[in-house]
C-alpha cells in the first residue's frame, strides 16, 4: 500500500496520475518528482517497491509543500489580505469574486447557488 | 500582469519625497495624496497616509504587512448599501 503525505494512492492507476491525488501536486510536479526519484511514471502504483515509495516520499517532503501545510498557507495569505483591509480582502470577506470579474451575472462559483429575490422588478418599458 | 522589475515599483515622486522628509525629521504627520497607484514601500511603514477615494480622504495607517500593495487598495471607491428597492419598495407596496 502506497501511502504518501497522508493520502492513499489509487492502486490501479499509473504513478504519475496517482500522485496528483495529493493536494498541491499536479501532473507537471508529479513527473518532476518521479524523474528525480528515478521511477518510471508509466508504472502502476501497485507495482511500486517499498524503496521507490520511500524515495518519492523523501523528495516530496524536502522540496514541496503539500496537503495540510499548503492549505494553511493559502488560508494565511487570505487572512492577511482580510486583516490589512485591502480591497481583495474585502472581496474575500463578502464571498465575491476577487479579481475584478463581473457580478451582474455569473460569479456563481463564489456566490454559491442562485438565491431568488422575491418581487424583483423587471425593467419597465 | 505585474510591472517590469527593471523599472522598479511605481511610487509618486512627490509622495516619496514627503515621506522621506518625515523620516529624516522623525515626524509623524498625515500626508494627503491622490496617488492611489503608488506602491507602498518599506519607508512608509508607521506613517498615516490619507488616500483620496474620489470623494474624500481616507486615512490609512501603514503597517508592515501592507508593503508591496498599492495605496488605492485600502481606500474603497464604492459603498455597497444593499440592493435598491429591497426595503423601500416593500414599504411602499404595503400602502
Amino acid at each position: 500500500m502506497a501511502r504518501i503525505a497522508g493520502i492513499d494512492l489509487p492502486k490501479q492507476k499509473k504513478v504519475y496520475i496517482g500522485l496528483t491525488y495529493i493536494f498541491g501536486i499536479g501532473e507537471v510536479t508529479s513527473k518532476k518528482i518521479l524523474e528525480a526519484a528515478k521511477v518510471d511514471p508509466e508504472k502502476k502504483v501497485a507495482e511500486l517497491t517499498e524503496k521507490e515509495v520511500a524515495e518519492i516520499r523523501s523528495i516530496m517532503t524536502s522540496n514541496y509543500k503539500v496537503e495540510g501545510s499548503l492549505r494553511s498557507e493559502v488560508q494565511q495569505n487570505i487572512k492577511r489580505l482580510m486583516d490589512i483591509g485591502a480591497y481583495r480582502g474585502l472581496r474575500h470577506r463578502r464571498g465575491l469574486p476577487v479579481r475584478g470579474q463581473r457580478t451582474r451575472t455569473n460569479a456563481r462559483t463564489r456566490k454559491g447557488k442562485k438565491k431568488t429575490v422575491a418581487n424583483k422588478k423587471k425593467a419597465i418599458k | 500582469m505585474p510591472r517590469s522589475i527593471k523599472k522598479g515599483p511605481y511610487i509618486d515622486f512627490k509622495l516619496l519625497k514627503k515621506v522621506q522628509k518625515l523620516n529624516e525629521t522623525n515626524q509623524k504627520k498625515i500626508i494627503k495624496t491622490w496617488s492611489r497607484a503608488s506602491t507602498i514601500s518599506p519607508e512608509f511603514v508607521g506613517h498615516t497616509i490619507a488616500v483620496h477615494n474620489g470623494n474624500k480622504m481616507i486615512p490609512i495607517y501603514i503597517s508592515e504587512n501592507m508593503v508591496g500593495h498599492k495605496l488605492g487598495e485600502f481606500s474603497p471607491t464604492r459603498i455597497f448599501r444593499g440592493h435598491p428597492g429591497t426595503k423601500a419598495e416593500k414599504a411602499s407596496r404595503m400602502k
